[in-house]
């Protein structure tokens, strides 16, 4: 008998599958993997210490080059988070609006992760038939903030500004085009023989597992554990929604395909809702200590004019306190762990990204798998490294 | 309505927490309706357990774990650990206090995600922990010198790294900025403008 060893392999960080930078060090025996140790920290941008030097105004931008796929749940969790230690409102159209493009977030980062994993498993054509979706959600980001990704738009105290004129109709037309758009998809590849080979029974994990490794999100409902944030700590206007939140049973990759499809349309639904029931008033608090004046008003007013370049030069002081705040971001709970000293700037500013618990167990979810199996396991685990690297 | 109940219920763990910790003194306090527990550095181990295996609170998952550097304090850094119990719904924050020089035990046997997040404190703060696997850096760059979220390590850092063509390989030299790098003390005794615009009582005065 020939006496055989076991070989290590660099997977990454240039690598289509490793979802951006990763780079996993790989001990194979054949094709069997027997330890995986991931190196992250390719993309750190030290995201935390630029924060603590900037005004809490300033360092919101910063969300949205966490998990670049999700860009404004992210700047949901920040925007909570100082509203919870300035004890502000915000109102009732303001909340509606921010859950309206929540939900629209998730929806965009599904898209990216259910076509991104099929791809990785071989099936091309969801990626071409949902992105051109996923642009015309961009687009409605664009009309609404200015910009496709790096949005900037929910702010302490509501969002930037009121939606435009027609932007509703639109949405809603996308609606009804897009719910079609999701039953071709699932009917595309949910019963494809070769797609179940490659999902089913690859990356198990059970609910007392994934709780231990921090796991949340579509991830831990996949598992069969009914925990949305959404619902078990409703913010804004999410008490007010009618959904439900799908779980699956077995907790592997195809089930946590099935849970995002399924939220998508859950979304779809939120989307609807909100779009019905939207009040008209103001989109974001009146409060002149937090919020700068209208243009309009500036042109006449020196104090408004004085008080919008205090506010945005010195920002407002946050008294002393500290927060942890979670939402529901599409990946799984995104929090922000707020300290602030009385100043102007944030003391200590913790984030909580999903993905980091979730590459952490990677080792643990592959381990006896193939080789081509880590690759779907990292695809079904919706992994950016935006958030993890931070 | 809905609030309230949310804030008895908080009051209650309380009070529970109190009752059944009784194997140290923790002081339990409430800021913004989360509760934190203080503890000396030598119970973090049983307490994580205890909140791990008591029934009456479940609290599996180790939601997050980070420091908060106070350079001025005796002890300099604030451990604090976010547990969650998904069975009963809530959230507490464990802290603790550690001097510079001092190792804290590793909570990896309790929770296994703490792997990471210990690694990261490591790296970015310089804590050590006894009886972690495999203390690595994390974040920063391989040969990575110094613990950046520190309070006294500067925003710009202390090396940047360029490729050298006569070299031809990737060096890292003391860093050198083309302009000053630029802080705003903005700081002022200007509390923000209030609800009422200053010189607004003046008009009411007229109409008098």
């Amino acid at each position: 008998m020939t006496k055989t060893e076991n070989y290590t392999l660099n997977f990454g960080p240039q690598h289509p599958a490793a979802h951006g930078v990763l780079r996993l060090v790989l001990e194979l025996d054949g094709e069997i993997v027997k330890r995986a140790d991931p190196h992250i920290g390719l993309l750190h941008r030290g995201t935390e210490k630029l924060i603590e030097n900037k005004t809490y105004i300033q360092a919101l931008p910063y969300f949205d080059r966490l998990d670049y796929v999700s860009p404004m749940c992210q700047e949901h969790a920040y925007a909570l988070a100082i509203e919870k230690l300035l004890q502000i409102n915000v109102p009732k159209r303001g909340q509606y609006i921010r859950v309206l493009f929540s939900e629209i977030t998730r929806i965009l980062n599904h898209i990216l992760n259910i076509t991104t994993f099929a791809l990785d498993v071989g099936a091309m054509t969801p990626f071409l038939w949902l992105f051109e979706d996923r642009e015309i959600l961009m687009e409605f980001y664009e009309r609404v903030s200015g910009s496709r990704l790096h949005s900037a738009y929910f702010r302490p105290g509501g969002v930037h500004r009121d939606i435009p004129d027609g932007l509703t109709d639109d949405i809603e037309n996308f609606c009804e085009k897009f719910t079609s758009h999701i039953d071709d998809t699932e009917k595309l590849i949910e019963k494809n023989r070769i797609f179940r080979q490659r999902s089913v029974g690859i990356g198990k994990i059970s609910v007392n597992d994934a709780l231990e490794w921090g796991f949340s999100g579509p991830c831990i409902r996949a598992s069969g554990l009914n925990w949305d944030l959404r619902k078990k700590q409703p913010y804004d206007c999410y008490n007010e929604m009618d959904f439900k939140v799908p779980t699956g049973s077995t907790g592997d990759c195809f089930e946590r395909f099935l849970v995002r499809v399924e939220e998508m349309r859950q979304s779809l639904s939120i989307i609807r809702q909100c779009l019905k029931n939207i009040p008209d008033g103001p989109s974001i608090s009146n409060d002149p200590r937090i919020v700068p004046p209208k243009r309009e008003i500036m042109k006449e007013s020196m104090e408004s004019l004085i008080n919008h370049f205090k506010l945005f030069t010195e920002g407002f002081h946050v008294p002393p306190g500290e927060t942890y705040t979670a939402v529901e971001a599409p990946k799984g709970e995104f929090g922000v762990l707020l300290i602030s000293d009385g100043t102007n700037k944030p003391y200590r500013c913790k984030i909580r990204s999903p993905g980091f618990p979730f590459l952490q167990a990677t080792e643990f979810l592959s381990k006896g798998h193939m080789l081509s199996d880590l690759v779907a396991i990292i695809g079904s685990l919706d992994i950016v490294f935006g958030e993890i690297d931070r | 309505m809905s609030h309230r109940k949310h804030d008895k219920f908080i009051l209650e763990m309380k009070d529970l927490i109190k009752s059944l910790m009784t194997f140290c003194k923790p002081k339990i306090s409430i800021i913004n309706n989360e509760i934190s527990i203080f503890i000396q550095d030598k119970e973090i181990l049983k307490t994580l357990m205890f909140f791990k295996d008591n029934p009456s609170f479940n609290m599996h998952t180790l939601i997050d774990f980070t420091a908060v550097d106070y350079p001025n304090e005796e002890k300099r850094f604030l451990l604090i650990y976010n547990l969650l119990s998904v069975s009963k719904n809530f959230r507490i924050k464990i802290k603790t206090w550690v001097p510079i020089d001092k190792p804290v035990s590793s909570v990896t046997e309790i929770f296994p995600c703490a792997n990471w997040y210990e690694r990261e404190a490591w790296d970015l703060f310089g804590i050590r922990f006894v009886g972690h696997p495999d203390l690595r850096r994390i974040l920063t760059d391989y040969d990575f010198d110094g613990h950046p979220l520190r309070k006294d390590f500067p925003l710009i850092g202390f090396t940047q790294v360029k490729f050298d063509d006569e070299l031809g390989k990737v060096i890292s030299e003391p860093v050198k900025l083309e302009q000053e790098y630029r802080t705003f003390d903005n700081l002022s005794p200007w509390e923000g403008m209030s609800k009422i615009l200053p010189g607004d009582e003046k008009s009411e005065k007229l109409d008098d």
